[in-house]
């Protein structure tokens, strides 16, 4: 029975101990509903909760350890000498599934693995079943206790909103629960990194290249992690990105707050959000297909030698896409600015562009810094830009006319295709990851800082 | 002894200045004038500068969506060539069986082959007929044996047949292989270019609307790349973050803005919240990786494993959004459903809620816009695998629209590029209709209190 399957029995089970504990209440009421603690309806959930949640939860459970429970029956009993050796292992255990999964008769195995695939599906079929089995049964079990449990003068609205209240603050805890998720993800995969390559090396090396033999016997590079050319790549095309960005939003915020007529406005704006709304991998294509060779071509006529990865064309296409990002966190900054300022320059004689950049614009300075710290996060963040239009080659260099790579780039080269979670240089991607979460989580709480700072200074 | 030096200075500037003061300001001296009006020159080139910078980003709109469009639009359009093609027994059903199962197997490729062989009898060598049957693409083979199963009355005649072209003869047919430059500086030699001609000639060469890229999978034939797989991959991903993203979200915005204590648990959350939002998308892939993929061995390139990631994206667009809608509806609703006796369950799921959902639903709707263009963490979940089939459920390896625009825009081959543009067309339009049916309903529903 599949999981789709197995959900809708869970609901019609629910559904159905809500009638009942409906029905039941009703019953015991005689008729009249003030002979209850609570609504009918509030009994039939009170039955309908106790029916579904414990079977949910229970499924939950399951799923997240029936793959390593599994994993690990199939692996005590293959030979010692495969258990030993990761690379062996991880092999096999791909050909353990592709057997289970009634695949792999080209496969050229060991009797052991064919077993142990056979093993794996009936593992699974038996796992499948008994998940059925017992889940059909936990709900069938809330709902005869609670279905018993029920009386005319329970509390059942008390109870249902206990649960409810429950369930509220299990969901609000998702998202501590997502951040605790990504930083024990990233730290635990780092910490095993760390233990084959050196941290200092990984933070201050110079060099990067992550190709390591892949056999003892072969001849190639140690693989160098210094991670310093990412960010000096990842830096230089934000630094284009922002030299775009700022002057460009900053300028178009001013003149969309202070200057533009109600018609122009209600045009402009939404246009300008166009530009937030399109998906990054959209401008990937566009730089790579449409700025880049434009660069290029025009480079050459101008006697410039322009990669056709150059990091020019990535930090500009990031810009665009920071744009509206820009104008209209520096239009919420100033429009905060008390009026009586605006009013009091206005009195003194000033002009509306002396009172912008001598009144408005200091005062709203804090909160503008904080916005352009928001989308340099941001543009240290991005993936696909670079990925489609930045190279690979970790150079270090500032020329924006030359190909840089970046932090996103190399995690995600590193992590598409095979991976081998015993490799320094699969693991190498979570410590970037680790990096680049710390990175932009530092810049973000700082400029989220500022800007509050700057807010409670004119609330 | 400075202080008292600074002293003086101050007193001797505040001397000029109330001198200043008391002498009447000639308005109309020609210092001032000049002033003034370098002034006011100022103000026009400081509201130029403002104007400039918008019209540079509603410059570079534009420019994306032409060049989009114009590589794009080509694709929805494809070359068909004519052929007579005759639907020989001996090679279709030597033994006259009738049997669906014989016809399917036999080798319709042979003829069509044979066809391009009778239409250009004067090619003899082997290279030159490899490049002849490049002519028609190898797909032209399965619509052929469609057809005949269709209708097995076919066999034995001989009917002109539209069959579709190859993917380079389909690029010189649009123009995008230029046929006066240096033959080794294109795709097609000579001679095939010669071909073309006279196929054109006899009027043997369409273009029509091209259905197949709507309804077929994945492929490494341009001319038989469809995004209906990934069309349904991101439909089944979406799904799936929806089931889950829009009840936790709107539950847990319920109880931050209506029964949260004022605590250290609610703090943390809100911090979390926040920062979730700025997260790099990039880390909830590497997230998904590792907890999904590797703790909880869910299947690789599945869309439930995508659609998971996605969640914990877009959990944090739907709880500021459905905060941001719960706290704008007033307080005395609340105050009056209390007063009446509801318990503040019943206050917020009988009347709060209702009067919040559609600022509630224009926020999920904008966070599955956002969804539907994400690229980056899905990349890290395998949903980049060359998936033909198309997926049949949440459990099937599939892509999605962005990683199939993602994945086609790396291809070498020239008609991949207007196959990424017309995708991106496809994708851009599902966001514009997104992005309406949320500017409708909030334009509809919205309500000032």
């Amino acid at each position: 029975m599949s999981l789709s399957f197995l959900l809708l029995a869970v609901a019609a089970l629910c559904a159905l101990s809500f009638y009942f504990g409906r029905q039941r209440a009703v019953a015991l009421s005689g008729g009249r509903h003030s002979n209850l603690h609570s609504l009918p309806v509030h009994y039939g959930a009170y039955t309908a909760a106790w029916c579904g949640l414990p079977a949910l939860f229970l499924l939950l459970i399951w799923y997240m350890f029936q793959g390593s429970v599994i994993e690990a029956l199939i692996v005590s009993d293959l030979p010692q000498e495969v258990i030993g050796d990761s690379g062996r292992l991880s092999l096999a255990l791909n050909s353990i599934s592709q057997i289970a999964a009634g695949g792999g008769e080209h496969l050229t195995v060991s009797p052991e693995i064919v077993d142990a695939g056979r093993r794996l599906a009936n593992l699974q079929t038996i796992a499948n079943a008994a998940l059925v089995v017992v889940m059909l049964s936990v709900a069938l079990a809330g709902l005869v206790l609670s279905y018993r449990r029920i009386e005319a003068d329970m509390r059942a609205r008390n109870n249902v909103e206990r649960i409810s209240r429950a369930i509220m603050i299990v969901c609000s805890a998702i998202a501590i629960l997502s951040t605790v998720g990504i930083v024990f993800s990233l730290m635990f995969e780092t910490l095993h990194f760390f233990s084959k390559i050196n941290p200092l090396d990984f933070l201050f090396g110079l060099e990067w290249s992550p190709q390591t033999a892949i056999r003892a016997d072969q001849v190639a590079s140690e693989g160098a992690f210094g991670m310093i050319p990412l960010f000096v790549g990842t830096l230089l095309i934000t630094l284009i990105a922002m030299c775009v960005a700022v002057p460009v939003g900053l300028f178009s915020a001013i003149y969309m707050g202070e200057y533009a007529a109600p018609k122009f406005r209600a045009v402009a704006k939404p246009a300008l959000e166009i530009l937030a709304g399109v998906p990054t991998v959209v401008y990937g294509f566009f730089a790579a297909l449409t700025v880049a060779p434009f660069l290029r071509d025009n480079g050459a006529i101008l006697g410039l030698d322009v990669s056709s990865e150059s990091a020019l064309a990535a930090g500009l296409v990031m810009g665009i896409m920071i744009i509206p990002f820009v104008s209209s966190l520096s239009d919420d900054v100033m429009s905060q600015v008390p009026k009586s300022l605006r009013d009091g320059s206005y009195a003194l004689g000033a002009t509306k562009s002396e009172t912008i950049r001598q009144v408005i614009f200091p005062a709203a300075l804090p909160g503008i810094v904080g916005a352009v710290l928001l989308a340099v996060s941001r543009a240290i963040g991005e993936t696909m830009i670079v990925v489609m239009a930045a190279g690979l080659a970790a150079n270090m260099t500032v020329n924006p006319l030359q190909a840089v790579t970046t932090v996103t780039v190399q995690i995600v080269t590193l992590l598409v295709g095979d991976q081998e979670f015993d490799s320094a240089k699969t693991l190498s991607a979570f410590a970037l990851g680790l990096v680049l979460f710390l990175v932009t989580l530092g810049l973000n709480v700082f400029a989220l800082k500022v800007v509050q700072k700057y807010r409670e200074k004119y609330d | 002894m400075t202080d008292m030096a600074s002293l003086m200075e101050d007193r001797a500037a505040a001397k000029v200045i109330s001198d200043n003061l008391r002498k009447p300001v000639d308005w109309d001296s020609p210092k001032i004038t000049r002033n003034i009006k370098k002034r006011y020159a100022a103000e026009r080139r400081f509201k130029s500068y403002g104007l400039v910078a918008i019209c540079l980003a509603l410059l570079a709109l534009c420019t994306l969506a032409l060049s989009i469009g114009s590589k794009g639009y080509s694709a929805f359009y494809q070359t068909y060539v004519q052929l007579e093609v005759t639907f020989d027994p001996a090679v279709i059903d030597p033994e006259r069986t009738g049997d669906p199962d014989v016809i399917g197997r036999a080798n319709f490729d042979g003829l069509i082959k044979q066809a391009l062989r009778d239409r250009f009898p004067d090619v003899t060598s082997r290279s030159d007929k490899r490049d002849l049957y490049g002519i028609v693409s190898g797909g032209a083979s399965y619509d052929l044996r469609e057809r005949v199963l269709e209708n097995p009355s076919l066999i034995g005649q001989t009917r002109t047949i539209w069959l579709i072209s190859g993917d380079d003869f389909d690029m010189l047919n649009k123009g995008y292989i230029d046929p006066t430059v240096d033959e080794g500086d294109r795709r097609l030699n000579d001679k095939e270019v010669a071909w073309y001609n006279e196929l054109v000639a006899d009027g043997a060469v369409e273009k029509q609307f091209h259905t197949r890229f709507f309804t077929s999978g994945d492929s490494r034939e341009p001319e038989l790349a469809g995004i209906w797989g990934a069309a349904v991959g991101s439909f089944y991903t979406l799904l799936v973050t929806l089931a889950l993203s829009f009840p936790i979200g709107v539950l847990a915005a319920i109880y931050l803005e209506e029964f949260a204590p004022k605590n250290r648990f609610t703090q943390i959350v809100e911090v979390n919240i926040n920062n979730l939002a700025a997260v790099p998308s990039i880390v909830f892939g590497l997230l998904g990786l590792e907890v999904y993929l590797n703790v909880m061995h869910l299947p690789r390139s599945a869309p439930v494993v995508g659609g998971l990631t996605l969640a914990l994206m877009t959990l944090p667009t739907i709880i500021i959004a459905s905060r941001a809608a719960i706290k704008a509806v007033p307080p005395s609703i609340r105050q009056a459903a209390l007063g009446l006796g509801a318990s503040p369950v019943q206050t917020v799921t009988h009347h709060v809620l209702p009067l919040a959902m559609p600022g509630i639903l224009t926020g999920t709707i904008i966070g599955m816009a956002q969804a539907l263009g994400e690229t980056a963490p899905l990349l890290m979940i395998g949903m980049v695998a060359f998936i033909v089939d198309i997926p049949g459920g949440a459990l099937d390896p599939a892509t999605v629209l962005p990683v199939q625009i993602y994945l086609w825009a790396d291809s070498p081959e020239r008609a991949f590029v207007e196959k990424t543009s017309a995708a991106i067309m496809v994708l851009l339009a599902f966001l514009v209709l997104m992005n309406g049916l949320a500017v409708y309903l909030r334009k509809k529903f919205e309500r000032k209190w």
